[in-house]
């Protein structure tokens, strides 16, 4: 056996570590655990919350069941209590938890009783226990209570213990998940004072069902299951604490492996697995098996065998689905491979089996080898009332028809030829009938088929003929010999058959998921790959489809679809619920079932991305496993093409980004050389006026002064224009876009100009009516005083600079002219671009008309130059009218104040 | 310069502004006391009570508007701000915030005792005396309490929303006023993001009152402030 103290495995600790500390984080779940209705759970869970309440807690009730008793109802006194939302439903009137009101209310605490319960329809979860798994996600705590024959794994114990079944259990996981269980015990001898008082409900039993599990030795049993679940409880956290404190391995040194069928026994089965695997502490996998040499199974035991996987997955277990021709060697196979410790079986048969081969058990027993193999014994639960007039019904008389058909029409034709060709030839015929029933019908048919066949010969082909008797050995061996014929034929056809139909299902599955990568792959962004997944999707599951994504305000949009879907309000709700909470929800799963549409979230680990919605039709069934199974495959394909679509983006932008570096690069380099002649002045001028002081002339000093003042002034202009080219050129520029009339623009940038344009006459000329732009303010001033400065600059002292605007219906045009030196045609787009300078005599790093154009493309405008008439030049911008400002409000402005006018 | 000099609180954490301003404000006939951090900024001014405080909104030990609102829970002492260009956005909410002034690095020396200047007298003129209801700009004549408006001698049609916003802004003549602050007064609390409609109204203001609505001489625009009316006095 494996030493229990293994290595210290690091990455094990960690995670382990870690899932503690998510665990103090979480909101905390304690259960009130009792063996029996009346030991007093909701009391104590009352006095509980009363006691927080009275340190302060914010303690709400959900929903809290008195049963009439007054001494509970009592402890309600002085709790809020949140009203419990009405569901009419059939014409009774019935109350659930409010789930929606709850999460609203938020508070530190919450009283959920009968965690077991399940929901009326029209709840927005089939069970009570799921509505409390969501109230603990959305970070409230919550009391509850439960009996211990609602745990699942233990339900056949309690059957065995009471001969009562319960129906609502809830899954082991809600224990596990419990970070408290308090454990309400009462001395059977008193619970059965408190009986007899009638102090005790008993929900759905029956009175005389309750006799039965109100027995001393029941209760007896039960307190004792009850007591070892909370020991296991506890068990478990002081073996994590150990783990943790004594940093010792934690690879768990057992595997489970327990082996699922149709039949009946297998539900018990995996509750012994589940207790065994928890008693381990050891992961545990439910194998099936899909026989390729057998029949297919029939509609009831296909459901059977689903809902047994479904069970074992809720019990904890990985499910996992072997093919092969024994069940025995695929299990071995399988077991060996994965390092498997120990495989339980139940000692049942399938009822078919031939008595002539050994019980399963006992073949993998034999070839265990090192695998231990523990056998579940017992009789098979009392499952429901066989329905043996199914199976009869399931004959189908049409191919029973056709066989006789068959063999009646050989038998003619043999009748009527039969002088030309003798019996070996008859009995070809009859070979001939039997293999084509096999073929088109399967083995009962055509078994059929044989034992007619054979009577038929007998009768009609055999001396004495008309007669059922056999005048020959011979004719016994002929007989066997067609019999044993049409048996192998049509064991062999029917295998083929069946072995065609689960290829043709395997092929099916595989092609709509390569058709799905295939599509996939080839889309280039988000929207093609989500239209690619919604055509797939409607292809293999025939329902109409919409992928669901968050825009950039975080809010889920379809953001593609196909088929016809109708996407309103409820349907958003869920989709919300399913990307908010990663599970599936709507449809044909526990949460919203009454919705009209499936969702399901695509999820990359932790993180969902979106949704697949379906909309199944009227009428359809849910989706069986193979279905689900190709389904999550096609779910996970699709959350990796899109994260791929969204890195694929990612990886452009930041391709885009290192491109602007190595231009802001280039920029730093290019611009330092007229950075460092300012500063290099400065410097100097200071220097020489700190040195020299005495001996510098009053208009020496005075000069070195005003050099350094100026210095200074380009140097900070300089630096002005050369964050803002790069702001603008890395696109981090926000528009702070206003409606602001080009007066105030044109006003403010020769303000600022003012003390170097004294000299120059600056004609404004602009249109009347001129519509305010919308445009950001501070920009579109620095955009005319570059211009300005432009032109400032490049032109004689003296010569005048025009600016002049105008409208039309689409588009503002504003021109900046000057009468300078004008520009030469080839330059007129290189004048935009940077550093470069029109006249290198002219100092300047070259930025401002790039940043004028960068300004103006920003606004969504263009910006141009051109040769002037008459010599100059003129800068022309058009910038789009971009709608329609909004409305000033009407003010009392009917007269005016000035009376004397 | 005497102890009955206007004493200038100046929070600066540069050095370099520091002396720059230690040096050329008394010329001016001002005390100075320094404060590199708003901390200290703000024990000084409860302990020396300026009458002015030059703020730099760069501080790194904590923000400016913190230290605006702080102080102006108990002192009315004119604020004045000093931030780099682009960073409009940090002088509105100064400004919001109870600041009186600012100005753009780097500054001028003129520009300075300008805005100083102005925000002392309204200073001056909030606390004690009686404000002239007349206002003479220029050629501009406000009579508030008559609510009277002439331009070179000639009576000027105003609505009374345009009289309500002239007047405002003759008020705290020499003072910039942010666009919320004006729509605030005016227009009431609600309307404090209708820059729109501001904009409207000082267009058309511009072309009653100004000569040449493109190169105004009373109503100066302040690009993603607010707006200024041009201080009469030099």
């Amino acid at each position: 056996m494996i030493d229990s103290r293994a290595r210290p495995d690091p990455q094990a600790l960690l995670e382990r570590v870690t899932a503690v500390e998510e665990r103090e984080r979480r909101s905390k779940l304690k259960i009130f655990f009792g063996f029996a209705p009346g030991v007093g759970k909701t009391y104590a869970m009352l006095e509980s919350a009363r006691q927080l309440r009275a340190e302060g807690v914010d303690v709400v009730v959900a929903c809290v069941e008195t049963h009439g008793r007054s001494e509970t109802a009592r402890l309600l006194d002085g709790l809020e209590v949140l009203p419990r939302k009405r569901i009419h439903y059939r014409g009774v009137q019935l109350e659930e938890v409010d789930l929606d009101a709850a999460l609203q209310r938020k508070p530190a605490l919450l009283l959920v009783d009968e965690l077991a319960h399940t929901n009326a329809p029209g709840s927005r979860h089939v069970k009570r226990w799921q509505d409390v798994l969501e109230l603990l996600d959305a970070g409230i705590d919550v009391y509850t209570t439960l009996n211990v024959q609602h745990v699942e794994s233990l339900n056949d114990i309690v059957a065995e213990i009471t001969t009562v079944r319960v129906r609502e259990t809830i899954p082991d996981s809600i224990l596990d998940r419990a970070d408290e269980i308090e454990l309400i015990d009462l001395p059977p001898d008193e619970l059965l004072v408190r009986l007899r008082e009638g102090k005790v409900y008993i929900p759905d039993l029956a009175r005389h069902a309750a006799v039965n599990f109100f027995r001393r030795g029941n209760l007896l049993s039960l307190r004792e299951l009850a007591l070892r679940r909370t020991a296991d409880h506890v068990d478990a956290d002081v073996q994590e604490y150990r783990e943790i404190h004594a940093i010792e391995g934690t690879a768990p040194t057992e595997r489970l492996l327990v082996c699922v069928g149709a039949g009946p026994g297998s539900a018990r089965l995996l509750r012994a697995g589940r207790r065994s695997a928890a008693a381990l502490h050891a992961p545990w996998i439910a194998a099936t098996v899909e026989l390729t040499t057998r029949t297919p199974l029939s509609e009831e035991d296909r459901r059977r065998l689903e809902a047994h996987l479904i069970l074992a997955e809720s019990l904890g277990a990985k499910v996992v689905r072997l093919s092969g021709h024994r069940v025995v060697d695929s299990i071995l196979e399988y077991a060996r491979k994965n390092g498997i410790t120990r495989i339980l079986v139940g000692k049942s048969r399938h009822k078919l089996r031939l008595r002539l081969r050994a019980p399963i058990f006992e073949d993998i027993a034999r070839q265990s080898g090192d695998i231990e193999v523990q056998v579940i014994g017992g009789d098979a639960e009392p499952a429901a009332p066989p329905n043996l007039d199914q199976d009869w019904i399931s004959i189908r008389w049409k191919d029973y028809g056709a066989a006789t058909l068959a063999v009646a029409l050989a038998t003619g034709f043999s009748e009527l030829g039969f002088g030309l060709f003798g019996q070996p030839d008859v009995v070809m015929l009859y070979l001939l009938a039997i293999m084509i029933i096999g073929i088109r019908f399967g083995r009962g048919p055509s078994l059929f088929a044989a034992a007619l066949s054979v009577a038929s010969f007998d009768f009609f082909f055999v001396p004495p003929h008309y007669t059922f008797s056999i005048s020959d050995v011979q004719y016994a061996l002929t007989f066997g010999m067609m019999f044993a014929v049409g048996f192998v034929i049509s064991t062999l056809t029917s295998r083929l058959r069946f072995q065609g139909a689960a290829t043709r299902l395997r092929e099916e599955r595989t092609a709509a998921l390569l058709a799905l990568s295939r599509e996939v792959g080839a889309a280039v962004d988000e929207r093609h790959v989500a239209e690619a997944i919604c055509r797939q999707a409607t292809e293999v599951f025939g329902w109409p489809a919409t992928i669901l994504l968050p825009n950039e305000f975080g809010a889920l949009v379809p953001f593609a679809e196909a088929g016809p879907v109708s996407y309103g309000p409820q349907e958003s709700a869920v989709a919300h619920w399913a990307f908010e909470l990663g599970k599936n929800a709507g449809w044909g799963t526990d949460t919203l079932p009454g919705s009209r549409i499936a969702c399901f979230p695509l999820r990359a680990g932790e993180t969902t991305f979106g949704v697949l919605a379906l909309w199944p039709q009227e009428g359809d069934k849910a989706l069986d496993r193979a279905h689900a199974d190709l389904l999550e495959a096609f779910l996970r394909q699709s959350t990796l093409a899109i994260e791929r679509a969204r890195y694929a983006e990612e990886a452009r932008t930041a391709a885009l980004r290192a491109q602007n570096e190595s231009l802001r690069n280039s920029l730093l380099s290019a611009v330092s050389h007229d950075l460092r002649t300012p500063i290099a002045a400065i410097i100097g001028s200071a220097a020489t006026l700190r040195d020299s002081a005495g001996r510098l002339t009053e208009a020496q000093n005075k000069d070195l002064l005003e050099t350094i003042s100026e210095e200074g002034e380009r140097l900070e202009r300089l630096v002005s224009n050369l964050l803002q080219m790069m702001r603008l050129e890395s696109g981090a520029v926000d528009l702070h876009r206003e409606w602001i009339p080009l007066e105030e623009i044109v006003g403010s940038s020769l303000a600022r100009i003012e003390k170097r344009s004294k000299e120059r006459p600056i004609h404004i000329d602009l249109a009347k009516h001129l519509p305010p732009l919308f445009v950001d303010p501070i920009l579109f001033e620095q955009l005319f005083v570059n211009l300005l400065e432009n032109a400032l600059k490049h032109t004689p002292e003296g010569t005048p600079i025009d600016i002049s605007a105008q409208s039309n219906r689409d588009s503002v045009r504003i021109e900046v002219s000057d009468r300078g030196p004008g520009i030469a045609a080839e330059s007129r787009e290189k004048v935009f671009e940077k550093f470069v300078r029109g006249d290198s005599n002219v100092p300047g790093a070259g930025l401002g008309l790039a940043i004028c154009a960068g300004i103006v493309t920003a606004h969504g405008g263009s910006i141009s130059a051109l040769s002037r008439d008459g010599g100059g030049v003129v800068f022309k911008i058009e910038l789009p009218i971009g709608g329609e400002p909004p409305a000033v409000p009407v003010m009392e402005e009917t007269r005016s104040l000035d009376a004397r006018s | 310069m005497n102890a009955a000099d206007p004493l200038v609180l100046l929070v600066e954490d540069e050095s370099q502004m520091r002396r720059f301003l230690r040096t050329t404000l008394p010329l001016h006939s001002f005390r100075v006391i320094e404060s590199p951090t708003i901390r200290e900024g703000l024990m000084s001014a409860a302990s020396h009570h300026p009458q002015i405080v030059l703020l730099d909104l760069g501080l790194p030990d904590g923000d400016g508007v913190d230290f605006i609102r702080r102080l102006r829970e108990w002192s009315r002492t004119p604020i004045i701000v000093l931030s780099a260009r682009g960073r409009e956005s940090d002088k509105v909410d100064a400004l919001d915030a109870g600041a009186d002034d600012y100005l753009t690095k780097p500054f001028g020396v003129d520009e300075l005792l300008a805005r100083m200047r102005v925000s002392l007298r309204h200073a001056a003129d909030a606390d004690g005396g009686s404000r002239d209801p007349i206002l003479e700009l220029g050629s501009l004549r406000i009579d508030l309490a008559a609510h009277d408006v002439t331009l070179d001698g000639q009576h000027l049609h105003l609505t009374p929303t345009e009289f309500r916003l002239l007047s405002l802004l003759a008020r705290h003549a020499g003072k910039v006023l942010t666009q919320r602050q004006i729509l605030r007064e005016i227009w009431g609390v609600g309307a404090a993001t209708q820059t729109h409609t501001l904009r409207v109204y000082m267009a058309q203001l511009r072309h009653k009152i100004e000569k040449d609505p493109a190169r105004p001489q009373f109503l100066i625009t302040e690009p993603g402030v607010g707006y200024r009316l041009r201080d009469p006095l030099p």
